[in-house]
C-alpha cells in the first residue's frame, strides 16, 4: 500500500476529546445516508431518529429512563478498563443483580419500611460483585483470561434467571407464565415526574457516575490502578499488587452492574422475568470508550446510547426499518471512534508505490 | 470541555422543543394498530397474525388503516411502542402476545377512548379486552389423525412451556388420539422456547430416535415438519398448513383463522358494539381449523374426523368430556359432565397416557 501509518509524536489532548464527539457525529450522519440508500428521506429519518424520540417531557422521561442503567455499568467498567481489567460480562452481573435484589423484594412482599429499597440495591450490588468474582478469582488463581470468563458466565446468570422464573420464583397467580409476582410498593423506585415513566434510578447512576468521577480524579488507589493496568512493571517496582488491581476492577465493575439489575427490576419492570435487560451490560462497553473512560463524560455518552436505543424503536415504528437499525448504529458509532482514536494516535502518509517495505521501520502497514 | 458539550445538549433540547409534537391526523380510517414479536415471516405466530390482518382489511376496505410494527420485545420496551401507535391516532390496538399485557394495560390506562385487545392474558381494563382461541378443539381433531395412523402407539409431543394453554392442547390431542386407539402414549419434550428451530429439530430426532413415528409441536418453527419429511416420518403442523415443507410427512395442522376474528372484532370498534368482556372463541365461531388431512391418511378416517369436527361445531361434542382421568388415575372429569371453563384456563395436569412430569 502506498499508504502508511506513523506514530504522532505527540496526540493533541483536544482532539482527543472530540474525536468522539467527531465519531457520534459521523454515525449520525452514516447512519442518515444509510436510511437514505434504503428509499427514507434522510431528513425525516434523522427527525424521527434522534429528535421526535424526545421531542415531549415523556420521550425525555423515557431518554432517562433508559440511560440510568447504562450510565451504571458503564461507570463501573470504565474504573475496571482504566486498570486493563477487560470486564465483558457486566450484562450478566446486572442479571444477577437483578436477581438478588429481586429476590430481597419478593422474601419482603409484606415490608413498608423504608430501609427495604436500599437493602434491595445492595443485595443486588452484592450479588453483580459476587458474579465478578468468580472471575477475580480464576484470573488471579490460575490466570484465566477475564474477558472470557466475564462473557461466559452472561450467558449461565440468564439461564439462571429463566430457572428462576419457571420455577421456584414464578407467581402463584400468574396461570404459570414465567414471571414473579410484582413488586409492592415499598420496593419500588418513585417516579420522578407525573405523566413520565422516569423514576430516582437516574439519580442514583448520576451520583454514582459524580463519585466515580472524583474516585478516578482524587483518590490515590484509582492512580495506582491506572499504573497497574498500564505499566505492570513500574507498578509492581512500586509496590502496587497487579492482582489486588484485578479484584479491585471486576468488583467495582460487577457491583455497578448489579445496581443497574436492581434500578430495571424495581423501576423500570416492577418483577422478575426471564429478560430484564435487552443488552445494556454490552452496550455500556461501548459507552465506556466514548466516554474516554471519564465518568463525567460517560453520563453523555450514556445519554447518547439511550437515544440510539430509543430512536431505533422509533424509527421502526414511524418508518417501519427493522430494529437491526440500532444495532447497526451502535457499530457504527464503535467503527468511527476506532478510526478516530487511530487517526489521533496516527498519521497517515503517502509513501509512494515504489517504496519498498525495508524502509518502514517502525510504523504500521495500513 | 465538558461544559461545550452540555451547551451542545442544551441546544439540541431547545431546538427539539421549537420543532414542537407532531400531531396525529384524526381522519376518517378508523386506525388499528398491531404489535408483533417476531418479524412477519412465511409462517407461523406473526405470519398468521398479519394474514389475519391483511384479510380484515381487504374485507373492511376505506373502513380502516392497519399499521403493524413486528419485531416488538416483550417487556417495559413494548410500552412505547405501543404507547406510540396510541399517540398517533389509532384506535383500536391489538398486542398479539402474553409477553405485552402489563404494557398494554399501562397504555390502556393512559388512553382511555382508545381500544386495546390484548392476546391470551389476563388482565383487562374498562377499555383493554382478552382474547384466545380454543385451541384443544382442533388439537382433539389433529389428536384423531394421530392416534388413527400410529403404528408404534406412541406419538412424540414437542412442547414449550408446561402453561395451562399449552396443556389444554396436549390433552386435547391425546384425548382425541386415545380415541380411535386406547393404548396411545404421548411422550412429551420441552424445548423451553416458543421458536427455537434447532433444539425444535433436536427434539423431534430424538423423538424419532425413541420409537416414535407421530411427531406433534407446540411450538412455531417449521423444523419438526422438516425433520419429519426428512426421515420419512410423520407430523401434525402447528400455527400454519406447513405442507410446503413437508409434503409427504404432514397428516394435517391445527391453525388459527385470524382473518375471521380481526374482522369481527375490528367491526364490532366501528359500530360501537365493541366490550370489553373476554374473547375464548371455539371453532364453531370460525377462527379454527386443521390443515387438509393429508392423503396418506385412509378416507374412513378422514371422514370420522370431519364428522366430529361437525359435532363441535355444533356444540354436541366437548373435547374434555368425561370420564377423563389424570396421569396419577384421578378422575377429573366425571362421567357425563364436561369440564367448566374455569378449570381448563387453569389446567395444571396431564391426562392419562401423556408422559411427562409437570414442575411442582
Amino acid at each position: 500500500m502506498p499508504i502508511r501509518l506513523e506514530p504522532r509524536a505527540a496526540a493533541s489532548r483536544w482532539v482527543r476529546y472530540l474525536a468522539p464527539v467527531a465519531s457520534a457525529l459521523a454515525a449520525m450522519i452514516a447512519g442518515t445516508l444509510l436510511f437514505f440508500f434504503i428509499g427514507h428521506d434522510p431528513a425525516e429519518a434523522f427527525y424521527v431518529f434522534f429528535v421526535q424520540p424526545v421531542s415531549d417531557l415523556y420521550g425525555l422521561g423515557e431518554l432517562f429512563l433508559k440511560t440510568a442503567p447504562i450510565l451504571l455499568c458503564a461507570t463501573g467498567l470504565a474504573i475496571g478498563f482504566r486498570s486493563n481489567v477487560w470486564n465483558i460480562g457486566a450484562e450478566g452481573q446486572l442479571i444477577l443483580g437483578a436477581i438478588c435484589g429481586g429476590s430481597l423484594a419478593l422474601a419482603f412482599d409484606s415490608v413498608q419500611g423504608w430501609w427495604l429499597l436500599p437493602a434491595m440495591f445492595l443485595a443486588g450490588g452484592i450479588g453483580g460483585m459476587a458474579w465478578a468474582t468468580v472471575a477475580a478469582v480464576l484470573r488471579v488463581r490460575f490466570n484465566a483470561n477475564e474477558i472470557l470468563v466475564t462473557l461466559m458466565l452472561t450467558y449461565i446468570a440468564g439461564l439462571f434467571l429463566s430457572y428462576l422464573v419457571y420455577g421456584p420464583l414464578r407467581s402463584p397467580t400468574g396461570f404459570n407464565w414465567p414471571e414473579s409476582t410484582a413488586f409492592h410498593g415499598a420496593a419500588r423506585l418513585p417516579r420522578l415526574l407525573d405523566g413520565t415513566r422516569m423514576n430516582a434510578g437516574i439519580l442514583l447512576a448520576l451520583g454514582v457516575a459524580v463519585a466515580a468521577w472524583v474516585f478516578v480524579r482524587f483518590s490515590y488507589l484509582s492512580y495506582q490502578m491506572e499504573v497497574g493496568g498500564k505499566a505492570v512493571n513500574a507498578a509492581r517496582y512500586a509496590g502496587f499488587g497487579r492482582n489486588r488491581m484485578i479484584w479491585l476492577g471486576l468488583l467495582i465493575s460487577g457491583f455497578c452492574a448489579g445496581l443497574a439489575g436492581v434500578v430495571e427490576v424495581a423501576g423500570t419492570i416492577g418483577k422478575l422475568r426471564e429478560v430484564v435487560s435487552p443488552g445494556y451490560g454490552f452496550a455500556a462497553i461501548i459507552v465506556a470508550y466514548i466516554g474516554r473512560l471519564n465518568p463525567l463524560a460517560i453520563i453523555l455518552s450514556s445519554v447518547l446510547m439511550a437515544l440510539f436505543f430509543i430512536g431505533g424503536e422509533q424509527a421502526k415504528v414511524s418508518l417501519g426499518v427493522p430494529s437491526a437499525i440500532t444495532g447497526i448504529f451502535q457499530g457504527t458509532l464503535l467503527f468511527f471512534l476506532l478510526m478516530s482514536d487511530l487517526l489521533v494516535s496516527y498519521r497517515l502518509t503517502w509513501v509512494g508505490f515504489a517504496s519498498n517495505s525495508a524502509e518502514g521501520g517502525g510504523a504500521v502497514d495500513g | 470541555m465538558i461544559r461545550i458539550l452540555m451547551r451542545c445538549v442544551m441546544a439540541l433540547v431547545v431546538a427539539v422543543a421549537v420543532m414542537g409534537t407532531h400531531s396525529a391526523n384524526a381522519g376518517d380510517p378508523l386506525g388499528v394498530g398491531f404489535v408483533y414479536f417476531s418479524p412477519v415471516g412465511d409462517t407461523g405466530w406473526t405470519a398468521e397474525h398479519d394474514k389475519g390482518r391483511l384479510e380484515m382489511e381487504a374485507a373492511l376496505g376505506a373502513k380502516v388503516k392497519a399499521k403493524i410494527v413486528e419485531n416488538v420485545a416483550y417487556g417495559p420496551d413494548a410500552l412505547r411502542v405501543i404507547r406510540q401507535l396510541a399517540a398517533d391516532g389509532h384506535k383500536l390496538i391489538y398486542t398479539t402476545s402474553f409477553g405485552f399485557m402489563d404494557q398494554t394495560l399501562e397504555v390502556a390506562g393512559l388512553y382511555p377512548d382508545i381500544k386495546f385487545m390484548h392476546l391470551d392474558g389476563y388482565k383487562s381494563a374498562e377499555n383493554m379486552g382478552t382474547y384466545s382461541l380454543r385451541y384443544y378443539e382442533p388439537s382433539y381433531l389433529a389428536g384423531m389423525v394421530a392416534g388413527a395412523t400410529t403404528k408404534s402407539d406412541t406419538i412424540g409431543y414437542v412442547s414449550s412451556f408446561p402453561l395451562p394453554a399449552v396443556l389444554q392442547i396436549i390433552n386435547g390431542f391425546a384425548l382425541g388420539a386415545q380415541a380411535m386407539n386406547p393404548d396411545v402414549k404421548i411422550k412429551v419434550i420441552e424445548v423451553n422456547s416458543w421458536y427455537d428451530p434447532g433444539r425444535e429439530r433436536e427434539a423431534t430426532d430424538a423423538l424419532f430416535a425413541q420409537g416414535v413415528d407421530i411427531v406433534a409441536h407446540v411450538t412455531d418453527s417449521s423444523a419438526p415438519t422438516l425433520s419429519a419429511q426428512r426421515t420419512g416420518k410423520l407430523v401434525i403442523g402447528f400455527h400454519s398448513d406447513r405442507s410446503k415443507f413437508g409434503p409427504d410427512s404432514q397428516l394435517t395442522a391445527v391453525i388459527p383463522v385470524w382473518g375471521e376474528f380481526y374482522t369481527r372484532v375490528t367491526k364490532t370498534v366501528l359500530d360501537g358494539s365493541w366490550t370489553n368482556a373476554p374473547i375464548w372463541d371455539p371453532m364453531s365461531a370460525g377462527v379454527l381449523a386443521i390443515a387438509p388431512i393429508g392423503k396418506m391418511v385412509p378416507e374412513d378416517i378422514a371422514a370420522k374426523v370431519m364428522k366430529r369436527q361437525a359435532e363441535i361445531t355444533a356444540g354436541t361434542f366437548h373435547p374434555f368430556q368425561g370420564p377423563i382421568k389424570d396421569q396419577a388415575g384421578t378422575v377429573r372429569v366425571k362421567d357425563g359432565e364436561t369440564i367448566p371453563d374455569a378449570d381448563l384456563y387453569s389446567m395444571n395436569w396431564y391426562v392419562q397416557g401423556v408422559e411427562a412430569t409437570l414442575p411442582e
